[in-house]
């Protein structure tokens, strides 16, 4: 990336007044970032930012509050700041927002289909139209964009809308190649019984290890979560897909007007369950009810934490 | 009660303590036919119901469940309802996405001194349900019938 030496020269200007920056790294493999954790001058160098920087670091800001925290931010990622800014999660004068124009990340499920098992990797090389992966003495040339996570091809806020240092040339307002993803398109025609089918199937692979939740940056309530918590028991210890389908419609319903698609439950799921679909059929009929849209203005009130006497988009069931 | 079994469906209602519980006792009171599916749960305020409530009910084998409050600027909470509102709403948009049909949730206002519109909900949200038969159900005896919804999905 053309801007990472700038990156690198604002972290190290901004460091002296912050406890911590939070960016990516290399790690294990080729193909994989990691989070990493700038506490001394000699880690900035190891930052690397690219189209592996999957992770939305967003997430360890709350319980980082009581630090000054500097944080690299893609433009999704920045929308979750903003939506912890804005419901007085993290505090403004604490975060330092380091922002640069994203071009797009890897799926790594869609690498790991395409290639059959990434085990053993010994290169990859990602330039602006390919990915060129190198496993076990074999190259495999893909292509990059079919490689993107499914997020980035609707995306339409590719640069940090919120940020103190920005990095690189601004993408400005990108128009969405496509308006929808093609999972959707093929959910919404199921019939209302295939659907409740299709969550059963889906969900019925669930470990219940809650990843999803580990992952989304909106998840905040630690300890106190419904998932958990014997008093009320929302859930039962027992192995059953009911049990797992109710805590996604959990998840979901906990996000409502706050969910701001960043895909990291998703990304998070070992076994691949398309969890963030829930979320964004969730919003699509909040942007149609409320015409709110989440992470996009600090100063914003969530749709659910307000009402209008006379709702203009609700209409009631007349007996 | 084995004389219906069959014929009667599990309906969940939660109503506000101020108003509709009010309203479904005035229509006891004035000895209004209603059809005996529904099961009432009240609740301080309709504030208080958390949508994820009517999911719960769903997914343990209620085949309905109907919510009723105040109306809009009657609140006993002065805006409990309106809050519930928004929440209700999205939930009632919400479900379809999860795979249960529309109608098998309303959420509606009745006050306390309307027992023939209590009586006109009950009547007409009961056979709503009814025409829409059982709900799926996911564990107990009826499971076998998701999962071959399962399987058609496959």
């Amino acid at each position: 990336m053309k801007f990472q030496k700038e990156l690198k020269d604002s972290i190290r200007k901004a460091l002296p007044e912050l406890d911590v920056v939070i960016g990516w790294c290399g790690s294990f493999d080729p193909l994989h970032a990691t989070p990493h954790f700038i506490r001394r001058e000699e880690d900035i160098d190891k930052l690397e930012i690219g189209p592996l920087s999957v992770h939305n670091l967003a997430t360890y800001l709350p319980g980082l509050r009581s630090k000054k925290v500097g944080i690299v931010v893609k433009g999704c990622d920045s929308r979750s700041v903003i939506e912890l800014l804005q419901e007085k999660l993290i505090d403004r004068e604490n975060v330092t927002i380091f922002g640069f124009p994203c071009t797009g990340v890897v799926d790594q499920a869609k690498i790991k289909k395409a290639l059959g098992h990434v085990g053993n990797v010994q290169s990859c090389d990602i330039s602006d139209k390919s990915v060129v992966v190198v496993v076990g003495d074999q190259a495999h040339s893909l292509k990059l964009s079919e490689m993107l996570a499914d997020k980035c091809h609707s995306c339409r806020y590719p640069d940090a809308i919120i940020s103190d240092y920005f990095v690189g040339d601004k993408i400005g307002d990108a128009v969405p190649a496509k308006a929808d993803y093609e999972a959707l398109e093929t959910f919404e025609k199921l019939s209302i019984p295939e659907r409740f089918g299709y969550w059963l199937k889906e969900l019925d692979r669930c470990i219940r290890c809650y990843a999803c939740r580990n992952a989304c940056p909106l998840c905040v309530c630690r300890d106190h979560c419904a998932a958990e918590s014997r008093d009320p028991h929302w859930l039962s210890q027992e192995n059953n897909v009911r049990d797992k389908l109710m805590f996604q419609v959990i998840h979901a319903y906990h996000l409502a007007g706050r969910c701001t698609e960043c895909g990291e439950c998703q990304r998070a799921c070992p076994v691949d369950i398309p969890v963030l679909m829930l979320k964004q059929q969730m919003n699509k009929e909040i942007r149609d009810i409320f015409k709110y849209e989440a992470g996009v203005d600090p100063e914003a009130t969530p749709p659910l934490l307000s009402f209008k006497m006379e709702e203009e988009n609700i209409t009631e069931k007349d007996w | 009660m084995p004389v219906l079994e069959g014929k009667e469906l599990r309906i969940v209602g939660f109503l506000c303590n101020w108003c509709s519980y009010g309203g479904a006792d005035t229509a006891g009171v004035g000895r209004f036919n209603q059809p005996t599916d529904l099961r009432i749960i009240k609740v301080p305020c309709s504030g208080r119901i958390d949508p994820l409530f009517v999911v719960k009910a769903l997914m343990n084998g209620a085949d309905g469940v109907l919510v009723s409050g105040c109306h809009p600027r009657d609140c006993h909470y002065a805006e409990g309802n309106f809050y519930a509102r928004r929440r209700l709403e999205i939930m009632h948009k919400f479900l379809p996405i999860l795979g249960y049909e529309p109608g098998r949730f309303e959420y509606t206002w009745v006050s306390a001194s309307e027992g023939q519109r209590w009586q006109q909900v009950v009547t007409s949200f009961t056979e709503q349900i009814h025409k829409l038969g059982p709900a799926p159900k996911i564990v107990g005896p009826e499971a076998s019938d998701t999962l071959s919804l399962m399987q058609a999905a496959l």
